[in-house]
């Protein structure tokens, strides 16, 4: 039962940040605890500005880096709290380790995060390293492909985060600068329905609660920590149907519908391009033009990539002929990015399967025109046409 | 009372697997730790003389393994299941009352 | 003031017994009676550490109080956390107006003088309601005995071992509670295990201060100086009547002097019972005992005009 999508003229022209920001302010949590980064760092402002204004409930802790930031963080969400926090890049970096501890002392924090490139050199423009570096940290991740997307997946991580099934931290991304700075027609909740959608947030095992006092973060040795690690590999398939169930839910309040990922004109493609975030405009756009040429080109737009769902990803693909799976990092193992490699291995079983290249493409915030996408359909026709797949691995828009 | 005979109670059950184990690494339940018992780490024998023993409790504020039984302000024992013969107590007895000696287990 | 040890023996144990520390260990003594001087609920985050390692080892906790560790670098940071959350749970009426939660960091010299340092003055800047305990013991004795920030001039550790052309740490000691103090924050002091009722006010304090309190506290360690665990009150009470370690406290930026020996005993009375220095006592190496001894006159002259107690 879908609710009437509402008309433009119901949107706010608001850029990525400040959706994400506002939905932060109507998630309203307990505790916020962040430190500057661009381009991030106006997400945590414009947070301030309606702390300052008496319109959040939440305790400000300005910390003196992301590592407090995030332990901060853990701290308010062990305590009993509901506790976020904000960051890129560098900041996500200094995060790292304790990301492992959030994951695995399951406090489940909420994080929008706006990509950015990772040093060195220096660049505050948009790729996917800093998260794709994180991916192996018991995160929940969900990519945006705009501010709408940015503003959705974030409220509904709140209730991702905090199921039973699953208490697990949930990061949430938006593409530096193209989505966090570009402004958008963006349908926004009233706040009494973020409220009733999120619901109250009830710890198990309060810090807080001195009269039953629980022991967080303890040592294990070779009894114990394999059971505990264990459970986190549970909670993180569990995190597949809660993703699901959440979604549903929230197309039942918004008229939008999400699942894992979202499928454009892929049914009857013979060629595919897989992408992540906001590179998903321009590669629709460029299908809409091929199609009217008379090629059948398809894309598919991964949102989730922790839980990675490998299953509905063949079952999506494996009528394609032939893929670009495009990564905006590289996790320089000389084969490629880590979408590629992941989303290969899970075709490793399959008797039919598309041939598939892997694209770097955008690193550094380096534009991705529609020309380079027309060249990747044309690649894949080419793979098509001779059944040479050639380099598996290929830059996108580099100089030679 | 010796160890094993105490019944401290622990809401982990030993050795569960991953599906009994609460998340997150949790101890649901505080001052488990009295479930396992240090005194047979100890080659040196607090014996107390409750004769000599003023409870001046400077033996109790002092062992770092809480293992001086005090009882409505009065020491009455030391319990042997944690402690660890470090003979801090001893020291810690005034010498005029000299109530704990350390013995040699072994001897 | 804390009340009279048969009085606080009525108390249940916030540290518990069953604990994995060495026998004779310093950070218990220190940690028990940290806890035991406020009968308010507590909350503790502890870092990395002997402490930490200790008393929670799994399915075994020796802490009866609310207890977190996430890392070794950011007990103050997590605690601060920990503290904003309970700040506005009390604020939307979550949590009952009347209830008082104190709030308590614990972590080692390396924990605090070294890697947690930024998080800890963090922490102290921001003015949380909160006490920060350092247990010193004068390196990293849980990796094995390593140089850190605090450890003592001429001390033998695994990473500044006493060879055969270098004799021990070439660098003096970190002066942690004059940098806290230089937080402006309401309450630092020093303490040291052998002397309870005076760390237990110290702590009371602290955890009774409104705002961020520090409180270092001699804590030793016998294997890392290398010493007869029972001898560790005596080792104590040298360290403060050498003024190797001092007693004092800065309130409200009011430097105070809370012990004065009477008779100054030369610090080789110290360093002497322990094997950490057994190497400077070698012929040849007076010139280091004078440095040393002329290094903690001056900072005991610094102290006693801080503290206005030049007599």
């Amino acid at each position: 039962m879908a609710v009437k999508q509402k008309t433009v003229a119901e949107s706010h022209a608001i850029t990525g940040n400040e959706a994400v920001a506002y939905a932060m302010r109507q998630i309203n949590p307990d505790v916020v605890a962040a430190y500057p980064i661009t381009p991030a760092t106006e997400i945590v402002q414009i947070f301030s500005n309606y702390h300052a204004d008496g319109l959040v409930d939440t305790e400000m802790v300005l910390v003196e880096s992301e590592h407090s930031a995030m332990s901060a963080t853990i701290g308010a969400s062990a305590a009993g709290s509901r506790a976020m926090t904000a960051t890129s890049s560098q900041g996500l970096l200094l995060m790292h380790e304790m990301l492992y501890v959030a994951s695995g002392t399951r406090t489940p924090i909420v994080m929008p995060v706006v990509n950015r490139a990772v040093s060195a050199p220096l660049n505050i423009h948009c790729d996917h390293s800093d998260t794709m570096g994180s991916r192996d940290s018991g995160w929940i991740q969900l990519y945006g492909e705009n501010a709408q997307e940015g503003y959705d997946n974030l409220i509904q991580s709140i209730r991702i985060a905090e199921h039973p099934d699953v208490m697990l931290p949930v990061m949430t991304m938006t593409d530096g600068f193209i989505t966090s700075h570009g402004m958008e027609n963006v349908f926004l909740l009233e706040d009494e329905e973020v409220q009733a959608f999120i619901g109250g947030f009830k710890a198990a095992y309060p810090l807080l609660d001195t009269d039953n006092p629980v022991t967080f973060g303890p040592v294990d040795f070779t009894d114990y920590y394999f059971e505990h690690r264990r459970q986190v590999f549970e909670a993180m398939v569990n995190a597949k149907q809660v993703i699901l169930d959440v979604a549903k839910e929230y197309e039942r309040l918004t008229g939008r519908s999400y699942g894992f990922f979202e499928t454009y004109r892929l049914d009857d493609a013979e060629m595919a391009i897989v992408v992540l975030s906001s590179a998903a405009g321009t590669t629709r756009f460029v299908v809409d033009q091929l199609r009217k040429q008379g090629m059948k080109v398809g894309m598919l737009k991964l949102r989730v990539f922790r839980p990675f769902p490998a299953t509905e990803l063949v079952e999506a693909l494996k009528h394609v002929g032939a893929i670009a799976i495009m990564d905006r990092a590289d996790s320089l193992s000389g084969e490629g990015g880590p979408v590629g490699a992941e989303l290969r291995a899970a075709f490793y079983n399959e008797e039919k399967r598309p041939k598939a290249v892997n694209y770097i493409y955008g690193l550094g915030g380096r534009d991705v025109t529609i020309h380079h996408i027309e060249s990747v359909y044309k690649d894949l026709a080419n793979i098509l046409e001779t059944g040479v797949v050639g380099p598996t691995v290929r830059h996108l828009g580099v100089r030679e | 009372m010796s160890a094993g005979e105490k019944v401290i109670t622990n809401p982990v059950k030993a050795n569960a697997g991953w599906k009994e184990l609460p998340i997150g690494g949790i101890i649901p339940q505080g001052g488990t730790a009295r479930g396992f018992f240090t005194g047979g780490w100890r080659s040196l024998t607090p014996v107390w003389d409750a004769e000599k023993c003023i409870s001046c409790l400077q033996c109790w504020i002092f062992c770092p393994d809480m293992a001086i039984q005090v009882e409505g302000g009065k020491m009455v024992g030391i319990d042997l299941d944690y402690c660890k013969g470090c003979g801090i107590c001893a020291a810690a007895c005034p010498p005029r009352t000299a109530a704990i000696k350390m013995v040699n287990e072994g001897a | 003031m804390v009340a009279p040890l048969k009085q606080l023996s009525l108390r249940p144990d916030r540290l518990t017994s069953g604990h994995r520390a060495c026998a004779g260990c310093g950070f218990p003594i220190a940690l028990k009676m940290v806890l035991m001087s406020t009968e308010d609920p507590v909350v503790v985050a502890n870092a990395t550490g002997c402490a930490e390692v200790c008393t929670s080892i799994f399915p075994y906790t020796a802490w009866d109080v609310p207890w977190i560790h996430s890392a070794f670098e950011n007990a103050a940071a997590t605690i601060s956390g920990v503290e904003a959350a309970y700040q506005s749970l009390k604020r939307q009426g979550k949590i009952a107006s009347d209830k008082t939660i104190r709030f308590v960091a614990f972590g080692g010299d390396g924990g605090t003088y070294d890697i947690g340092f930024q998080s800890l003055s963090g922490a102290m800047e921001r003015g949380h309601n909160m006490l920060y305990v350092c247990y010193d013991n004068g390196a990293y004795m849980n990796t094995g005995i390593q140089r850190s920030s605090a450890t003592p001039y001429g001390a033998s550790t695994s990473t500044s071992p006493a060879g055969k052309v270098r004799q021990g740490k070439v660098q003096y000691r970190k002066d942690l509670a004059a940098i806290m103090a230089a937080h402006n924050i309401p309450y630092v002091a020093q303490a040291s295990i052998h002397n309870h009722r005076d760390l237990m006010n110290k702590a009371q304090k602290g955890l009774e201060t409104d705002g961020p309190a520090f409180l270092n506290v001699l804590a030793p360690c016998r294997l890392g100086w290398g010493f007869d665990p029972k001898n560790i009150l005596d080792i104590c009470k040298l360290a403060v009547d050498s003024t190797f370690w001092t007693l004092f406290e800065v309130e409200d930026g009011k430097w105070k002097l809370s012990y004065k020996p009477r008779n100054k005993v030369q610090v080789t009375e110290f360093l002497k019972t322990q094997s950490r220095f057994k190497h400077l006592f070698k012929k040849g190496n007076e010139e280091l005992l004078e440095q040393i001894q002329a290094d903690i006159d001056a900072k005991w002259e610094e102290l006693l005009e801080r503290c206005g107690a030049n007599a």
